[in-house]
């Protein structure tokens, strides 16, 4: 297994290197398409704006390569956000690869924003990388950006209103909460999402 | 909902993995003393606190740039707590928001109540040094969400280590001027003060740290307290 993490830019990388090292699996921080290419798993990680991380990852020509990998990734919060066709934040295009826009959160009636703690999810279908898992587990979220629940999206999440927590289209995956922040639960997201081939 | 705790360093790995085993959602750790004596926290335990956490974390003291910033999230915090730097220069709130982005910029925010108001206090850490009145309270957190604050951690000083509960009316008072997730900390001394914290006060989480540390309150019977009296927590 070579587990690829691609380098967007953010600061806070170790936590989820080391959750990974907590099941076992060692991962490289990359912005090499050649090795993204040959990677067995890959992460999309990402803290921060949009807009930046775009850039970032058009400077290494990854908004290219990384539509047509065919390994399984996982995009984790920001990263999940830059599968979708645009974002809000910035006004900017992403990925594209999951046909809907990224918004804000809009809070509401003694809501605060960011969204940041824990809340529950729940399947909505299918979704393997929450197999194993009680409906209603609880993951940690930190986010001011969401998407409202479409086709792609295989688990779901509240704050005033409902938003994507897990999404996936063939070998894509996000998950708006923060696996390697999630205790137990967040541990099996990661080792589901490695026994994907 | 979450809880934390802070505590003097001792071991603390151990520490952190006992908080973590307890079933803590959060755990915030202190170096009180670095912003007096004009340090920074020493950072090599942040990595190894990191190894073995899988919740969020929180790095609190002496954090003045944006250098020092990068050097904790970096070794695997989640987010960093300013307090005195932020009052000597707020813009270094603006600094750390634009490059971690807000969700990573705690400002903690010591404050004292009385007859004309509540008051920001700096250099908490050594009695000594400690300044009051700078600020109006609410002023201050009205500033630093502006400049980008992603999180208000509110430590009403009138109730410190006393615990009798948290201030509740300074709480509340703090709570309609703030947008982004606020903390209650000071006066946590039974089950009964999270419950009333968070119902009339409406704060996003509850930090504690004696009640924790002694263990006269189990963080696990805490939870099960506060989801009994309706109260949304991770179990």
């Amino acid at each position: 297994m070579s587990i690829a993490i691609i380098d967007s830019g953010g600061a806070n990388i170790a936590s989820l290197r080391f959750a990974l090292q907590r099941l076992g699996a060692e991962s490289g921080l990359t912005r090499d398409p050649q090795v993204l290419g040959t990677a067995s798993h890959v992460l999309l990680p990402g803290v921060g704006a949009a807009a930046d991380a775009m850039v970032r990852l058009r400077e290494a020509g990854l908004d290219a390569v990384i539509p047509r990998l065919t390994q399984p990734l996982l995009g984790i919060c920001l990263g999940m956000q830059l599968l979708f066709a645009d974002s809000a934040e910035g006004d900017v295009a992403c990925l594209g690869i999951i046909d809907d826009r990224v918004k804000p959160l809009t809070g509401g009636a003694g809501l605060s924003i960011p969204h940041m703690g824990w809340n529950q999810v729940r399947r909505n279908g299918d979704c393997p990388l929450l197999a194993g898992l009680d409906d209603a587990e609880y993951f940690y979220f930190v986010h001011s950006y969401a998407a409202d629940p479409g086709p792609a999206t295989s688990a779901t999440s509240e704050h005033g209103v409902a938003f994507s927590a897990v999404v996936g289209r063939d070998n894509f995956y996000g998950t708006q909460f923060h696996p390697e922040r999630s205790g137990a639960a967040g541990a099996t997201v990661l080792r589901n999402f490695l026994e994907l081939s | 909902m979450q809880f934390r705790d802070h505590r003097v360093m001792g071991d603390i790995v151990p520490l952190a993995a006992r908080y973590r085993d307890e079933g803590a959602d959060e755990l915030v750790f202190y170096d009180i003393t670095a912003s007096p004596d004009g340090r920074t926290v020493s950072r090599d335990w942040v990595g190894r606190v990191a190894e073995v956490l899988d919740i969020p974390f929180c790095v609190a003291g002496g954090i003045r740039s944006v250098a020092d910033a990068e050097a904790v999230l970096g070794a695997g915090a989640e987010k960093v707590s300013i307090n005195t730097p932020a009052l000597e220069d707020p813009e270094l709130v603006d600094r750390l928001a634009r490059r971690f982005g807000a969700q990573c910029v705690v400002v903690g925010v010591d404050s004292q109540g009385g007859a004309e108001g509540f008051f920001v206090a700096s250099h908490t850490g050594d009695p000594r040094r400690t300044r009051y009145g700078l600020r109006g309270t609410l002023d201050w957190i009205r500033e630093v969400q502006d400049r980008g604050a992603g999180e208000i951690v509110l430590n009403c000083m009138n109730h410190d280590g006393v615990r009798t509960g948290y201030d509740l009316e300074h709480l509340s008072a703090v709570r309609a001027v703030c947008r982004v997730p606020l903390i209650a900390s000071g006066g946590a001394g039974a089950p009964e003060h999270f419950i009333d914290v968070f119902r009339q006060s409406r704060v996003d989480g509850a930090l504690a740290a004696s009640v924790f540390h002694s263990g006269s309150i189990r963080i696990g019977d805490l939870k099960a307290r506060l989801l009994e009296a309706g109260v949304a927590v991770r179990p």
